[in-house]
């Protein structure tokens, strides 16, 4: 198989990771850590799949697969930031929910394939001249335009992050809620439109998944990636661009470990699996010990705020 | 302008908590009956399935307890990793790896004497588990690696493990090309008591056990301490890297130990589905004991009841079994708001003064 051909595959399988990585970062980024992705991701799958069943159109069903798993995140945000509850706990409640809320809606859908409305909107389309580019022009550039939206994500998270007054308010809130609460800024107010943005995000790309990736529904269309976009958020530092290279990287992985089994070539193509949380795992302890200031987790992730607690 | 504002409360009566639980509990079921509803079903006809599902008979009240069993042993676990505010959210793959720990018995010393073989399974399940949980805690201890995400991961590395034994290492070639480890012979397979196994007993023992341990012993006493002020753990002379390193073997021993019952108790061999995502559910069933031994066989039992009865109403009514994870994620969006209502509540403000 040619790279070409592995690349190009690797950006697909990643840009659905892509989507919900961004999204959990920008929930971080406040101190939140949102279990809840997988959930999430799930919600948007199934929402995303029906609206375009129903109506044909590709912009209702990005909607409707935006705003359902906004409204999970919602929960969650209420629980977590106005409720003061367990993060962790709150998290899972809401994979549980979505995962059960997904089947539930879902499964009389197993088998129905997208629209053709649908499926030609997000149809690959070459970009003439960067699509020409050796090597990484065909894997980036003659994709979905699906897949191009997520590239202006990426975009629009790290301007709002490093170049507006709400990113660096943002990061704040989520190395020092004590300073940024004294100087002013509403930090339930943040933490809310992150966590809420940070959930539509994860329903795009569960959207991604049902509308494109696979275009016939099955029972379980996200299959864990929700965790592994959990994990592409240490891996990428918490930096929206270097998530780009984290999302493709976890892409190629999982698709050359499929490629592979077809030849039956090694025994070690079953612990390829591992490789990923494996090499997070090594991330996170480098960063750990090096203390780095610029590679850390946001230093209040998974605490509450509560000024009475001063 | 702030007119409504924030406080600690005191603790409530025993009485107004478990009364304010029960109202919300209450809540969360009137909101379930709405999702069902809406998705044109009788509530009433799945909540009744639900519990003569779980309960209705000998045989299904087993299979209640079967999947009791493990959550209350996970959930052990999980708790004296949570008072320490350790947060090992990594159970499931424990759990997993206690399964290839006593699968690892079986394959290498099959012909064992029954009670012989059970113990050494069981030994090597925990220690396992425990290992696998010491790997997080020792960079926890040395350079302050965040701990919920390290053991995350290695929930994944457990299950890549797991299919790599199950489809590879340890396939059983008369499998005639199934992706399978053979089933356990009988001699390593948990005696039965009228059709509940053992594991209800050890589960019994082992809340007895961790109860007197966390309230009435010097290193439960330790456990405590740490989690709530690590500062004055420090300053009343407990060394805390011991006290965390001994926590840490108790939450992973327990949790392998899980991995050797479901193996040896209920599914008979180690496959990717051992574990049904209870290392995830025992998390929840532990927050809602508020941290209680004696607590978490009950929020076991009803999580065993709703996952049970979820899957009995799917063959009976064909009413899909998830209507049971979405009330289990109702219940407990409800529970956890109830707890800010326990520990908090909202007064009205004269002035409006910034606070």
């Amino acid at each position: 198989m040619s790279i070409e051909l592995i690349l190009s595959a690797g950006v697909k399988a990643g840009t659905c990771l892509l989507f919900a990585t961004l999204g959990e970062i920008l929930s971080e980024r406040v101190g939140h850590l949102n279990l809840g992705v997988e959930g999430m991701m799930q919600i948007g799958a199934v929402m995303g799949f029906m609206a375009g069943l129903y109506s044909g159109s590709p912009l209702l069903a990005l909607g409707a697969a935006a705003i359902s798993a906004a409204l999970g995140a919602l929960i969650y945000a209420l629980l977590t930031v106005t409720f003061k509850t367990n993060q962790i706990v709150t998290g899972l409640a809401l994979t549980i929910f979505g995962t059960g809320f997904a089947t539930f809606f879902g499964d009389q859908y197993i088998g129905e394939k997208v629209p053709d409305t649908i499926t030609s909107a997000f149809a690959p389309y070459a970009i003439p001249g960067l699509s020409q580019i050796p090597v990484i022009g065909d894997a980036l550039f003659n994709q979905s335009p699906y897949v191009y939206f997520s590239y202006i994500a990426v975009v629009v998270c790290a301007i709002y992050l490093y170049k507006t007054k709400w990113g660096l308010n943002t990061q704040m809130i989520g190395e020092n809620p004590m300073a940024a609460d004294a100087s002013g800024i509403p930090i339930d107010l943040y933490k809310y439109i992150n966590i809420t943005i940070g959930g539509a995000l994860a329903g795009l790309g569960g959207a991604f998944l049902s509308l494109v990736y696979l275009t016939t529904y099955q029972g379980d269309v996200v299959l864990g990636r929700g965790w592994i976009a959990v994990a592409l958020v240490i891996f990428v530092t918490w930096n929206p661009v270097r998530a780009i290279v984290g999302a493709y990287f976890f892409g190629i992985l999982a698709t050359i470990g499929f490629r592979i089994q077809q030849y039956d070539w090694s025994p070690s193509i079953y612990l390829l699996d591992a490789l990923p949380y494996i090499v997070t795992v090594i991330v996170l302890v480098i960063m750990s010990i090096r203390k780095s200031k610029d590679n850390q987790a946001p230093a209040w992730l998974g605490n509450d705020y509560f000024r009475e607690n001063r | 302008m702030r007119t409504f504002h924030v406080i600690k409360r005191e603790p409530l009566s025993r009485k107004k908590q478990i009364i304010i639980r029960l109202l919300y509990i209450l809540g969360a079921i009137l909101m379930s009956s709405l999702f069902i509803l809406a998705a044109g079903a009788n509530p009433l006809e799945v909540f009744a399935g639900i519990i003569s599902g779980s309960l209705g008979s000998m045989h299904r009240f087993s299979s209640t307890i079967a999947k009791t069993v493990p959550l209350i042993i996970l959930s052990l676990g999980i708790l004296v990793a949570f008072k320490m505010k350790f947060w090992n959210i990594g159970a499931e793959g424990q759990f997993l790896i206690g399964g290839v720990g006593a699968t690892f018995i079986v394959l290498n010393f099959p012909d064992l004497p029954l009670p012989l073989m059970l113990i050494l399974m069981a030994a090597t399940a925990m220690v396992f588990g425990a290992i696998w949980l010491l790997i997080p805690a020792i960079f926890k201890a040395k350079f302050n690696t965040n701990e919920t995400l390290f053991t995350l991961m290695m929930n994944y590395i457990a299950l890549s493990l797991v299919t790599y034994l199950q489809y590879d290492a340890w396939k059983d070639p008369g499998a005639s090309g199934m992706p399978k480890i053979i089933s356990f012979p009988a001699n390593a397979v948990l005696p039965e008591i009228n059709g509940f196994n053992i594991g209800i007993i050890i589960a019994a023992v082992l809340v007895v056990a961790m109860y007197f341990y966390m309230n009435h012993s010097k290193t439960g006493y330790e456990i405590s301490v740490l989690g709530e002020s690590p500062n004055t753990a420090k300053y009343v002379g407990i060394n805390t890297t011991k006290t965390m390193i001994k926590g840490v073997l108790i939450s992973g021993a327990l949790c392998g130990l899980v991995g050797m019952i479901q193996t040896s108790g209920v599914s008979g061999t180690l496959s990717v589905e051992l574990t049904g995502g209870m290392g995830f559910t025992a998390i929840i069933t532990t927050w809602l004991s508020g941290l209680s031994a004696p607590l978490i066989v009950l929020t076991s039992f009803l999580f065993g009841i709703l996952i049970q009865g979820g899957s009995y109403i799917q063959t009976a009514f064909q009413i899909p079994a998830s209507v049971a994870e979405v009330i289990q994620g109702l219940i407990l969006f409800f529970v956890l708001a109830s707890e800010f209502l326990l520990r908090y509540r909202i007064v009205k403000k004269d002035g409006g003064k910034k606070a």
